[in-house]
């Protein structure tokens, strides 16, 4: 209580401070949720050089309804990631993100601009688009 | 006019007893500001709560608290503009809590002024009645960042700060990027060798928090984006140190 | 910080070019997961060298990021030298399994 720092809780809430917040929030969770992926993919698809059974056994865990919506939801992430951390790349590179000037009331800041604001929802709209053409490859073919 | 509950944050270290929330009923206007408010309850209410505020005017600094879970400066706030009949006031997060809503700045001082918060140039002292040029585009490059009040409702708002004690802050990266990009401050390789550093820039993630709570439109998410780039050999405007110059008589 | 941007941005091209090997085979692509077409792809010299190179940016980015975010929860010297250190060890790892399957697939 002393310390009063907002510890870990400060960055579980992501709602209080607009779209860029947001989007810091969302690019950690996915982050953590691409990197497990990563890992669990790299061991399952290890099972290749088990041979042909070994191969199969492991498609028909993961080839299922739910391993589908898995993947979608891997599809997500790492669309909403990369575009995101593109734009994450340009902005810390000092670009879109305005010009120091003088400030007038409301004081806008720059750096929040509609700019960042659009990347940030075009981002997520990519990540549905993606997630969309996900399930129509997935579960289309029938 | 309306009544409003305000639930103030109460907390005596030196008693040892948990912290709790005081709950008033205050009558506010269209033009009643949380700080009025406060003041009020003191004045009639209940004395004994600990609150720091001074020029009323958002030009100190000093009347920094989160109001209904946002960093605010409670002057600036009008109670009409929260849109809710209950108002939570809390001291400011990640700084330490002196008394109910007074903080602790020892420390966000303190990593201020590890930053060199002035100009470094070695010609100052034999200045003799010249003066620095800057040209209007020049000193644009820094204004808006000079108008900090160090009221640390930045530091507050920070998901960097709330957990990472070695981070410097908003406030202390953005002065930083102030005084290395103003034309008169010669100490460009100093001043970035302090901030490259593991918890240094490179732990800011442009959350962007510090530049929505910030009340004096210093944007300091702006300032930190371009020291970073500055950092990276991304700098549009290489810097050249101003000249000193005698004004002609 | 750096080795963090530089490795996002490769992943992003590498994993693209990844995804498209699945996408692009004609009979659709349950078909390009069989067994065969899979070991087809392992005897693609450039497709291997693609993989290779995921392996090392995904994993370099990954870990650096869980690095990133393991020093802000706690400062201190022995805690930031156990965990730039544990996070090397499972990227090496990870790179190195990987690399296992490579090689032995595409010499099956």
């Amino acid at each position: 209580m002393k310390e009063n720092r907002e510890g870990v809780k400060g960055w579980l809430n992501p709602t209080r401070y607009g779209a860029n917040r947001f989007a810091y929030w969302l690019q950690r969770l996915t982050g953590l949720g691409l990197l497990i992926y990563f890992i669990a993919h790299v061991i399952e698809t290890s099972n290749i050089v088990y041979g042909k059974s070994a191969w199969e056994k492991m498609l028909a865990v993961t080839q299922t309804n739910e391993g589908h919506i898995v993947l979608m939801v891997v599809i997500g992430m790492c669309v909403f990631h990369a575009a995101n951390g593109v734009r994450l790349y340009i902005a810390e590179h000092g670009k879109g993100i305005g010009r120091p000037g003088r400030p007038e009331y409301p004081y806008k800041p720059t750096s929040l601009g509609l700019g960042m604001k659009a990347c940030i929802w075009v981002s997520v709209a990519l990540a549905a688009l993606a997630m969309m053409y996900g399930a129509y490859v997935l579960f289309g073919e029938a | 006019m309306k009544r409003v509950k305000i639930r103030v944050f109460r907390y005596n270290p030196a008693d040892g007893a948990d912290a709790r929330y005081d709950e008033f009923e205050v009558e506010a206007e269209r033009w009643t500001t949380v700080l009025d408010a406060l003041l009020y309850i003191k004045a009639h209410k209940d004395h004994s709560i600990a609150l720091r505020y001074s020029c009323r005017m958002a030009s100190c600094g000093s009347c920094g608290m989160v109001i209904n879970g946002i960093p605010r400066l409670a002057c600036y706030t009008k109670v009409y503009e929260l849109g809710s009949d209950v108002i939570t006031c809390r001291p400011l997060t990640n700084f330490p809590i002196i008394r109910d809503l007074a903080t602790d700045f020892t420390a966000f001082f303190a990593k201020h002024k590890s930053m060199r918060p002035y100009i470094i140039n070695d010609a100052v002292d034999r200045i003799d009645g010249r003066e620095f040029l800057q040209k209007p585009e020049e000193v644009e490059k820094y204004l808006q960042f000079s108008y900090c009040i160090k009221c640390g409702l930045c530091y507050a708002a920070c998901p960097t700060v709330a957990t990472d004690k070695r981070f410097p802050g908003p406030q202390a990266l953005a002065q930083m990027y102030r005084y290395l990009i103003d034309s008169r401050d010669m100490a460009t390789d100093e001043r970035l060798k302090v901030v490259d550093d593991r918890h240094g820039v490179w732990r800011c993630h442009f959350a962007g928090s510090c530049s929505m709570v910030c009340p004096k439109g210093v944007d300091p998410a702006l300032g930190i984006q371009l020291l970073r780039a500055y950092l990276l050999g991304m700098s549009r405007d290489s810097k050249v140190v101003a000249e000193l110059y005698r004004r002609e008589k | 910080m750096k080795v963090h941007y530089y490795t996002g941005l490769a992943a992003i091209v590498l994993v693209a070019i990844h995804i498209l090997f699945r996408l692009t085979v004609p009979e659709g692509y349950s078909a390009s997961l069989e067994y065969e077409n899979v070991i087809a792809n392992y005897k693609n010299i450039s497709y291997t060298l693609v993989l290779e190179l995921i392996l090392v940016t995904v994993a370099v980015h990954g870990f650096n990021g869980l690095r990133v975010i393991l020093l802000e929860l706690r400062q201190g010297d022995a805690w930031e030298s156990a965990v730039k250190w544990l996070c090397i060890a499972g990227a090496v790892a990870i790179i190195a399994y990987g690399t296992r399957t490579i090689i032995l697939a595409s010499m099956m």
